[in-house]
């Protein structure tokens, strides 16, 4: 009876957790028994010019010449009055670094898509991808830095308002998310079923989008987001292929799905942050199946080469030193070893946003409370697990 | 200007703006116009960016002028072979929110202006000659909109409310279409002297529903682009109401050509929310009789070249090179139009 009870509360708490924290502090850390990956973290290995600082920094990847690609979180996003609007600028800038950390320079100066950064992609072809999740635009850069391709569009005018905190459980917001969003009818009065959240709109209308990958076609897959809560599939030249999802807990629902890694057979591992898990799709994104036991995933990243892994990172939450650590795992979801927490020293991570992996031994992180990159250079698993 | 600076404590809320419902035009049977587009017709500095691409016109040496939504709103000018000149306004007080470039035919620039309310008229070396419309106080903050459902209040002579193109007679009187917050169309004399306006919010002729773009003809008459109507109203140059075209989609922007036969062009632009849903039926241009019929049409939605994202400036000084803008593609393309190689269909387009 005691037993049953517990049970239900815990699965009760599981359901009605939507923040991150106490969902996170239930799953803990995950399966046991894990070996522990020694590494050193390079010291000082980007090399900034005087008078140039790094802000929060959600994005970092590699190009395959192995220079360095940052997004970061600098300046301040401004607003500047209208007559009825507000029209905003600024609030991110994207840095290039050679392959020993030396500064290159900076890509897309003035440009009008870079408010509040989200992440970088290098493709197969060396472009360079942005998505901005205030300007609701992914970017694509050919290497020199010039705009190849715009998908999405930035608001015209974003109001800025207070924090309101959501209130528990949070009530649908009536509409499906992105620019529009619910299918007509159910003018007249309540509709019969509750109306589905975050589900967008066929087409291009991010809501806070996160990441971007594609597959070996040149297909682009889109995680959408903070308001919409989907998957988008476009085709190479960013024609509207697919989308699926929604908000909630159950195959191809979504909460928050926060990051985006393509495997060399096109499949979809999506970092479902908030939902503790990793959803697993097929390149026509269909569910296939859902990694449970690598904490709150906040960004993976999929090695290249013949035998690939997957990176995932618990990061800590803003505000605490809980958990922070990386784990290194099969394409299968079979945990090979994990490395690093939570902390502001070397070695250490705060809130990591982006992995790259390109080299599956050399991995740079992107901290947003440490303001840095650190690149972390792993050894031979130990014996010792955690 | 004063500025807000938005930090991490506070939370970006996006405007919600409605779907455009963008229609497929109704004239059928229309002759495809062979077409090209001019790879990197632009030659754009290291370091200087394009944004969204929404007004683009020609001088008479064939210079070209874009007025881009770019990190702040600039006005850039291009020679004849696409390479960088010059930007013109830099750190302007009325540019705020970019909407149309034009060139009169003394080839002074004039820009639009929807976010400062204003139109402002240089000379052909980027000296400001003439201003419409102020820009809101910004001291007074925030103005606050009309109630939705309600009509937007009587407008003044010379404040305009998110303006969106001008254009001239053969007399230099002057044409603005105005615009979002007003539904009409206002005729300043070539002083800047307010003469007279047509419209307000609604359906019926002579009302507008965001009145996009304007075109004078040589003989004086004004066709706006009466986007959300999906209809081109076409008036004297008294603004008495002569006719009505609603069979080429929702036009969001026009060009007239010169010469002894003129021609009129119009956009039935993909929306700029991009919705899968029109992207069958829509981002095609017209070509067009000056009464409407209908010559052929050119192009389709896409991102590639020689496909459109959303057109919202349009230049016709050559009726066969046009210059257009494309908003969510965040660039201009030059379109070389072959209408000799054009195959008649069986039924020609009917109007």
């Amino acid at each position: 009876m005691k037993r049953t009870l517990l049970i239900s509360l815990v699965a009760l708490l599981l359901v009605t957790a939507g923040h991150a924290i106490s969902a996170q502090q239930q799953f803990g850390g995950a399966q046991l028994a894990v070996p522990e990956i020694p590494f050193d973290s390079v010291p000082n290995f980007l090399k900034l010019p005087d008078k140039m600082y790094l802000g929060e920094v959600p994005g970092v990847a590699t190009n395959s010449k192995g220079h360095v690609f940052v997004y970061t979180r600098t300046g301040t996003m401004t607003a500047t009055l209208g007559g009825s609007r507000v029209f905003t600028h600024n609030g991110s800038r994207l840095f290039e670094f050679d392959e020993k950390g030396a500064y290159v320079r900076e890509i897309g100066v003035g440009i009008y898509g870079f408010l509040f950064a989200h992440v970088v992609r290098v493709d197969p072809q060396d472009n360079i991808w942005v998505v901005d999740e205030a300007a609701n635009l992914v970017i694509k850069f050919d290497p020199a830095g010039k705009v190849l391709m715009t998908i999405g569009r930035k608001p015209e005018s974003i109001n800025v308002r207070n924090y309101e905190p959501p209130t528990p459980p949070a009530a649908p917001a009536g509409r499906g998310g992105g620019e529009g969003g619910a299918p007509a009818g159910g003018r007249g009065g309540a509709p019969a079923t509750p109306p589905v959240v975050g589900a967008g709109v066929a087409g291009e209308s991010f809501n806070r989008p996160t990441d971007v990958g594609w597959d070996a076609q040149g297909n682009i897959f889109v995680s959408d987001g903070y308001g919409n809560s989907r998957v988008v599939k476009f085709d190479k030249n960013g024609v509207f292929v697919k989308m699926v999802g929604h908000r909630g807990t159950g195959p191809l629902e979504f909460n928050t799905p926060h990051s985006l890694a393509m495997d060399a057979k096109g499949n979809v591992y999506i970092a479902d942050r908030a939902n503790n898990r990793i959803q697993v799709l097929d390149n026509d994104l269909n569910f296939k199946t859902q990694y449970l036991n690598v904490g709150q995933p906040w960004a993976v990243c999929v090695s290249p080469g013949a035998h690939q892994y997957l990176f995932s990172s618990n990061s800590n939450g803003i505000g605490n030193f809980d958990n922070g650590e990386i784990y290194k795992m099969e394409l299968d979801g079979k945990i090979v070893g994990r490395f690093g927490e939570a902390g502001k020293q070397m070695k250490q991570f705060g809130s990591i946003h982006e992995i790259d992996c390109r080299n599956e031994n050399e991995i740079l992180v992107g901290e947003l409370t440490n303001w840095r990159v650190q690149k972390l250079l792993l050894k031979a698993p130990s014996n010792s697990t955690k | 200007m004063r500025r807000v600076q938005g930090c991490l404590a506070v939370v970006v809320l996006l405007t919600a703006t409605p779907l455009l419902a963008q229609s497929k035009a109704k004239v059928t049977n229309v002759p495809e116009i062979p077409y090209d587009s001019v790879a990197n017709a632009l030659k754009l500095p290291d370091n200087l960016y394009l944004g969204e691409g929404i007004g683009v016109a020609t001088n008479s040496k064939g210079h070209v002028y874009v007025y881009t939504r770019s990190g702040a709103t600039r006005l850039f000018e291009f020679d004849q072979n696409g390479t960088f000149v010059k930007e013109i306004g830099q750190d302007l007080y009325g540019f705020l929110f970019a909407h149309a470039v034009r060139v009169d035919k003394d080839d002074n620039i004039w820009a639009v202006d929807e976010g400062s309310n204003m139109a402002v008229k240089f000379d052909p070396t980027g000296k400001v000659l003439m201003l419409i419309g102020r820009r809101p106080e910004a001291v007074e903050g925030l103005e606050a909109g009309p109630p939705p459902g309600t009509p937007p209040p009587n407008a003044q002579p010379y404040a305009l409310g998110r303006p969106t193109d001008i254009g001239w007679d053969p007399q230099g009187n002057i044409y603005i279409s105005d615009g979002y917050t007003n539904s009409r169309v206002v005729k300043y004399d070539k002083n800047g002297k307010f003469l007279k306006s047509v419209g307000s919010r609604g359906a019926a002729p002579g009302q507008m529903n965001t009145p996009h773009s304007l075109q004078v003809d040589a003989k004086g008459n004004v066709y706006v682009a009466d986007r959300g109507n999906a209809r081109i109203q076409v008036f004297d140059s008294n603004l008495v109401l002569r006719a009505i075209y609603d069979h080429v989609g929702n036009p969001w922007t026009l060009c007239i050509t010169p010469g002894p036969h003129q021609y009129l062009y119009s956009s039935n632009s993909y929306p700029d929310s991009n919705p899968a849903a029109a992207r069958d039926i829509t981002g095609e241009v017209y070509k067009m009789e000056l009464d409407g019929t209908v010559v052929g049409k050119f192009g389709k939605a896409g991102k590639q070249l020689k496909e459109f994202s959303t057109i919202h400036g349009m230049d016709c000084r050559n009726e066969n090179e046009l210059w257009v803008s494309e908003i969510t593609a965040w660039r201009v393309q030059k379109i070389v139009l072959h209408p000799q190689a054009a195959k008649p269909t069986s039924t020609s387009a009917a109007r």
